[in-house]
This record gives C-alpha cells, structure tokens and sequence, in this order.
C-alpha cells in the first residue's frame, strides 16, 4: 500500500539528551499506526518534528512521495497534517463553533458570522460522526468532548494525517471506548492516525500497526495481530516484565484505618460520600474500585486532611481524626499519594530535593534548632531516595518540573513510602506512568503491604485493583455498594457494580455462593 | 540538565539588563528629539550618578528606601502575594518611628534608636499583616484591600501630623526627633545615613529566611503551588499572614529611614510613591533580594543623575521618568526581550 507519510532517519539532540537517534517511520493510507515507548523514549519529539514545532537535526520527511521542510505548524496544516495534544489548546469561554473555526474566522462584512460558523461545524460533525453542540461554551463540556473539539478542529483545517499525542491519559475508560469509536469512524473515511501511547491495551484494542521507541531508537515495527501484551512490553522496557505483580497472601493485622458513616460534600453543597463505613487493616490492601467522579476523591481528601467531613467520624489507630489538619494527619501516620501530582502532590518549581522534604520539611533532620534549614540533609535524603527509588535524571538539584511523569510520580511514592507509614493512602498511583515504573510502584506497594502497612488504593485502572488488593470495595454515587475478598472477585463483576448494578441482581450463576 | 539550570540563572539576569540597554536606547531617541546628543547625555547622567564617591553616595541615599520597598514587594510575591500596599506601610511604619522619636526624649540613643526602628518596623507590619489576614481568614484579594489601606494610612498621617502630633510651625509636619533617635549621617554634606546598612541587613535576612529556613520553604511553597502545600501539611493561611507581616516590616523600614535618617521628622506625603517604586524595582530585580540591590541602585542612580542632566542639558528631568517607564515595560515584556535576543526557550 502506499505510504502517506514517511520518516527517514530523524535524528534530534537536545542539550544532554538525544531524543531521536536515526529513527524511521511511515503512515499508510487509512491506517491506525501507534507509536508506543516509555516517558521519555522520544515518541512527542518524534511528532513534534513532524509537526513543525521543533526541527530534526538531520533525517528526511517525505509527504505524499514529497520531500518537505516543515518548519512551523502552518507548513503542517498546509499538507493537511493536524495534531491533538495531550494539554487542550481552546478557549474556555468561547463556544465549540468559534474554537473550531478559531484562525479561519468566517466573515460576514466586518463581523464574524457566528451562523455559518455554528453550521459548518454541524455539518462537519455530522460528516465525521462526532456528535457534538456547536453553541456549547467549552468551558461546560468534559474532557471528553474537549476532545473531540480539539479532533474537530483539526477536521476542520482539513487534516488527512491526524497525531493524537497520549489522547487517553486524561480521559475515563468510557471516553477512552467513545474516542476509540471516533477514530475508527475518521479510519473508514479515510484519515490517517498516528496514535501515541504507552497503554498496551490500548495499541492491542485500536491500532492496524504499532511502532516501538526507547531511548530515542526505534526498536521495530510490528502489524498489531503479530504481537501481543508481554512482547509489546518487552520491547518498550528492554527486558521482561511482570504483570502479575509477586505477592505472598496478606497477614493482616488490627484495623489501623476506620470510618463511621462518613458523609463527605462537595464545594457547592452536595453530597459526594454518602454515610461510609469502611476499615482498613494492619498488613493489608484495600482497593477502591469505582468509575471516576463518585466520591473516591472526596472520601480520600477528607481522611487526608484537605476536605471537611460534614458528619460521621475518622479513625487512624486510636485517634480520632476527623478534621484535623493535614499536618495533623501526617503526625499521626499518615502516608499519601494524591491522584493529581501537580496539582497537589509536588510543588513543580521546586527542586526534586525539596520536593522529597514536602510534608517533613519541619521535622529533623532537615531542620537545625527549630528553624534553620540543613541542606546538607536534605540532599542526603535527596541522593537516598533517587537511588532506591531510581529517580532518573538522578539530579537532586534539578526542578522537578523538567521530569517525566513517571519519574514525577516516583518523587511523590519516594518521599511518602520511606516514612514507613501506619497508613498509606495511593490515589491512581501509576496515572500517566510508563510501563517499567508501573511495575516498581506496584512492587513498592506490596513491600508497604508486607512491611505493615494498611494500605488504601483508588485506582479507575480494573488492572491495578485486582492485582494489587486484599479486598475491594466498589464506591459508587457515593456509597460503598460491596466489599469483597480478592477471591471473590473478577473484572466482569467489578465493571457491573462500578456502573451502579447490584450485587443481588448480577448473574445468578456468578452469584452463588459469593452473595453476602 | 545542569546546563538548563544555569541558562534559566543567566536569562534572569540577561532580561532585565536587556531591559535596561533597551530602555536607554529608546530614551536616545527622545534626546535627540530636543536636539541633544544621547552620549552627551547619558555620560552626565553617568558621571553625576556614580563619577565620584560624594555622586555615589548620593545614589545610594535615593536607592536606599528604594531597597526597603522593593524587598517589601519582592518578599510578599515569593508567597504569592502582590503587595501594593507597601505605600501605606510606608507612611504607618515612618509615623510609628518618627513618633518614638520625638516622644521618648532623654532616652540613650542606643536605646532610643532601636527603640525607633523597631517601632517603624511594628507599624509596617500591622500595616501589612490587615490584608494578609483578610485574605487568609475571608479570602479577600490582598490588592483590594492594601489600596484602600494606603488611602487609610496617608489620610490618617495627614491629620495625626497636623492635628494631634502637629510640630506648631507653618508646615504640615510633628516636630522633629530627639538626636538620639537619629540615624547617622555617613557621608555629609550628602545625606546618605546608616540606613543604608539596614537595607543591606534587610536583603541579607530576607534571602536567609526564604532559602534557609523552614518558614521560607513554606513561605515559598505557598506561593509556587498553595495546594501542594496545603497537602505537605503547611498552614497557608498562617503564611500568608506572616508574608504580609514581613513584607509591611521592611516597607515600615523604608519609611523609617526616612525620618530617623533624612527628614528628623515627619512630613505629611513625604514619600511621594516610594512603594509603589518598589513595585517597579522588585519587578526588575525578579523579587531576588540581590536583584533588588542593584535594582534599586539603578533607580537611585537615574533620579541623581537627572537632575544634573536637566542642569547641563536641555533635556528635561522627566526624560527619566520615561526611561524607567520603558525599563519596567521591557522587563514585563520579558517575551518580547527573550524573541530580540534569539533565546529559544526548550519547551
């Protein structure tokens, strides 16, 4: 078949770090190609280049069987090349209409015809199948439909070759299937996509063929049907990775964390955890399964410190500590990775050695007397967690903000797993985190486990519960709907609860012997 | 990735004396405007400001509160504060000082003079510390509330200094401080005073407390990212208080040295916008207490220089006014300088 785009030998240093060594790649007509590789391995610079907004130091792109220069996003436009980014690039207040026509504004004399605009982007979704209202300020919409206008927009400027830039990192398992459905609708009709991920179900689900990065070199190229889960991975971290994470049965202890009809409600009043009651115990691992937005946060802010409890009572131990500060919390045992680690859990322009003190900046030995500050210990600390954690650049002194996700998210686990917590709170611990890491968090977890940890984990990834957790609680709308043992549990039973089924009404067979 | 450390310090730096080249070529072209040679100009305006050590101290004389507010501004913004209220802190933090001055009398100078200046630093820092707990208790923006602390100030000194404390001659003023409260004159005829070493122990003690001390990493970690803090277990609204209250003791100093060290007493709107000066100087100093120093220096150095300009040339005073109009509109448009100056940001 013929190629629409091919990618000769892309080469690109950036200071210290070579970001594409030599790498080929090409896009056939209609197809679904995924690029797949670590934070890191070169996969964005790779597009970037393609896209005009950084230039390759040497190679050749070839576009239609022509050679061209790209050297800025207009050229790529011009050949009808789009790109969504991982960050949206819209404007909140405006509506979806006039974002997609943003930069190709239709006139009407003076004015802006908002009508025709407002039209065209019916017709567009219409043609395209992305149900969308053009009048909807972006502001009102989910990630999900932000989305699809940023796909719009690129449909619009007449996109044939479209880079869709980790799309899946910031949406729920329901967008990611909607989205899916999108791209294999632009596929029949004909478009192009370069689909950059480093979810390995997502390149088994989705794409025709999946090219492979690490460290700036392209490992291979590989029809999708000719591969499966465990070579994918392998290929992406170099060497074999385990899936199933290795774990002794859990010895649990007494109950280190519990609730008493907690009721949790958000800023606007509303009720987001509905009278739970639910412990966690010395020694082992609960898992909170639950689709996104039905109280996870809420229930994990308020034992944390940060939300108010509006009644019902917190126990860590033999305290109460429903309300209290967060300092309060940490004094009392208290371990947490937040869900959002830039948002909370990392100040991003501090450096990675201030980042490792957060929380226990105030304890010694970081602090001399009672206030002055001992840098000597806190680089020590710094050089400690770096190595065991494998914090890579392992540069102490570097802003934390220049890491990769994976390696952001190891600075937050690092610094809250080595205070050896009573409890250990992890929010979507391996969000947005590569293969290889995902695999040493989730070993980390189970060694907090074995070490005495109570363990509490929210995950939205079906994955991560089941082979992480002791027991499993399903939140949904705010109430705890089940508790099970781990042995009683399957994907298929827990998706049918996280969307609101009951445990009375799942399939007779499956029910027997299992119903509480 | 040492390298991109280094090269975001030395874009600090680069901006703003950019901004600076920038502002005077621009300013070149107005003196040419009224028919003067700029290099003519610009050398005066050199020579008079830093040609010799009477010149110089003059210039540190102006910079000398110019410090005292830009730390004030620069102190507050690395908790994530604007501080515009350092005018008023200002004129509450002079009052309180020029009050212990004239009040106490008899005392020993090395009692009253501490006793002075610390009164000074006392009213920056209840002047200071009103927004910082409005915003941290009520979430009010801490803008809002220090303009309309700065009216409240100047009009409260206004009466106090010609009604209560009113020094009985035809002028709006208290009457002057006893000599013990005074601060000493380092380099007369100039008017350049020990101040200048308060400043200079001010920028010391406010890089110390934000880089090595517990409350500055909490300080700055409020400002960087409140809810990260907030997580680390870190009070922000304590903090945001006690920025304040730091921020208003250093404005309180500039106002301070004023009186204890210029004027011996204190004059109704003697300050004529030095906090708000402070603003432009934090700016250009990149609310780094060293950048301050120079920042402010510079500042002192254009308004001494000016005035000699204007003597010798035809080109009015207020040309400077314009350049350090330009200086700030360079350094706000540090984007702008980053594109002329080729320095591609890594993205």
């Amino acid at each position: 078949m013929d190629k629409v785009l091919e990618m000769h030998a892309i080469t690109k240093q950036f200071p210290r770090v070579l970001a594409n060594d030599q790498v080929d790649f090409d896009l056939e007509y209609g197809e679904i190609h995924a690029l797949v590789g670590e934070n890191g391995s070169g996969k964005s610079t790779l597009m970037n280049i393609l896209y005009g907004l950084y230039q390759q130091d040497a190679g050749e792109i070839v576009v239609r069987g022509r050679p061209v220069q790209i050297n800025e996003p207009r050229v790529a436009i011009d050949l009808k090349i789009g790109m969504v980014f991982q960050h949206f690039m819209l404007v909140e207040p405006l509506t979806v209409a006039e974002n997609i026509v943003l930069g190709a504004e239709l006139k009407k004399g003076l004015f802006f015809d908002s009508k025709r605009a407002v039209q065209e982007v019916e017709n567009l979704s219409r043609q395209y199948g992305l149900t969308i209202d053009p009048r909807a300020k972006i502001a009102d919409l989910s990630v999900g439909l932000q989305q699809r206008v940023e796909i719009l927009k690129a449909l619009y400027r007449g996109a044939e070759i479209l880079i869709l830039d980790e799309p899946t990192a910031v949406l729920t398992p329901q967008e990611v299937e909607d989205l899916f459905k999108v791209l294999r609708t632009l596929k029949a009709k004909g478009t192009s996509i370069v689909f950059i991920t480093h979810k390995i179900k997502e390149v088994l689900a989705l794409s025709d063929r999946v090219s492979v990065l690490r460290r700036g070199r392209k490992v291979g190229t590989k029809a999708t049907a000719e591969t499966d889960e465990q070579n994918l991975a392998e290929m992406m971290v170099g060497r074999v990775v385990l899936f199933n994470v290795d774990k002794k049965p859990a010895q649990p202890g007494p109950e280190v964390l519990r609730m008493e009809q907690l009721t949790v409600e958000d800023q606007f009043g509303q009720v987001k955890v509905d009278q739970v009651d639910l412990s966690v115990r010395k020694g082992e691992v609960l898992g909170i399964a639950g689709v996104e937005g039905n109280g996870q946060s809420e229930l994990v802010e308020a034992i944390a410190g940060l939300r108010k409890a509006a009644s019902g009572r917190i126990f860590l131990g033999d305290r109460e500590i429903t309300n209290s500060s967060p300092l309060k919390v940490r004094e009392a045992g208290f371990g947490y990775v937040p869900e959002d680690r830039h948002r909370r859990g990392l100040v991003l322009d501090y450096t990675v050695a201030d980042n490792l003190i957060l929380g226990i900046h105030g304890k010694k030995p970081f602090v001399k007397g009672c206030m002055i500050r001992d840098d000597q210990a806190v680089y020590e600390n710094a050089e400690q967690i770096i190595e065991q954690y494998d914090i890579r650049p392992p540069v102490a002194k570097q802003l934390a903000r220049s890491l990769s996700g994976g390696n952001q998210q190891k600075i937050v686990v690092g610094r809250e797993f080595t205070q050896n917590p009573d409890l250990l709170i992890c929010a979507q611990p391996t969000r947005g985190v590569d293969v290889g890491a995902i695999e040493f968090i989730h070993q980390q977890v189970i060694a907090q486990r074995d070490q005495g940890a109570a363990v509490l984990l929210v995950s939205a990834e079906l994955d991560e519960i089941l082979s992480l957790s002791d027991r499993v609680a399903v939140m949904y709308n705010g109430k705890i709907v089940s508790v099970m043992s781990a042995d009683e549990v399957t994907e298929h039973k827990l998706g049918f609860l996280m969307l609101g089924g009951r445990l009375e009404d799942y399939g007779a067979n499956e029910v027997n012997g299992h119903a509480k | 990735m040492l390298s991109r450390a280094k090269a975001i310090r030395w874009q600090e730096i680069v901006t703003p004396l950019a901004a600076v080249v920038l502002a005077l070529i621009i300013g070149s072209g107005f003196i040419l405007f009224v028919g003067e040679n700029p290099l003519t100009a610009y050398r005066i305006l050199f020579v008079e400001s830093f040609g010799s050590i009477r010149n110089l101290a003059t210039t540190l004389q102006r910079a000398t509160p110019l410090m005292f507010t830009g730390l004030a501004v620069a102190f507050a913004y690395r908790a994530g504060l604007f501080n515009i209220g350092a005018e008023g802190q200002v004129y509450m933090g002079a009052f309180a000082a020029a009050w212990v001055g004239f009040t106490f009398t008899g005392l020993p100078r090395f009692i009253h003079l501490p006793l002075a200046i610390l009164a000074g630093m006392a009213g920056g820092a209840i002047w200071g510390s009103i927004p910082g707990y409005l915003k941290a208790k009520l979430g009010i923006h801490e803008v809002i509330n220090a303009i309309m602390l700065n009216f409240i100030a100047l009009y409260l000194t206004d009466w106090l200094a010609t009604g209560p404390f009113h020094g009985g001659s035809w002028v709006p003023e208290t009457a002057r401080i006893s000599p013990s409260a005074a601060l000493t004159r380092l380099y007369p005829p100039t008017r350049l005073s020990g101040g200048i070493f308060l400043a200079l122990a001010a920028a010391v003690v406010a890089y110390f407390i934000l880089w090595k001390t517990r409350q500055g990493y909490e300080l700055r970690a409020v400002g960087l990212n409140p809810q990260a803090a907030e997580y680390g277990g870190i009070n922000v609204a304590k903090n945001t208080v006690i920025a304040m209250a730091v921020a208003g003791a250093i404005a309180g100093l500039a106002g301070t040295e004023q009186i204890l060290g210029l004027h011996n007493r204190f004059i109704v709107r003697f300050s004529a916008d030095l906090g708000f000066m402070g603003i432009a100087v934090a700016l250009l100093g990149k609310n780094h207490p060293v950048g301050v120093l120079f920042a402010a220096i510079l500042f002192g150095a254009l308004q001494t220089g000016s005035a000699a300009m204007d003597r010798l040339t035809s080109v009015p005073r207020e040309l400077i006014t314009i350049i350090q109009a330009l200086i700030i509109f360079f350094v706000a448009a540090e984007y702008l300088i980053r594109r002329i100056l080729r320095m591609r940001e890594e993205a």
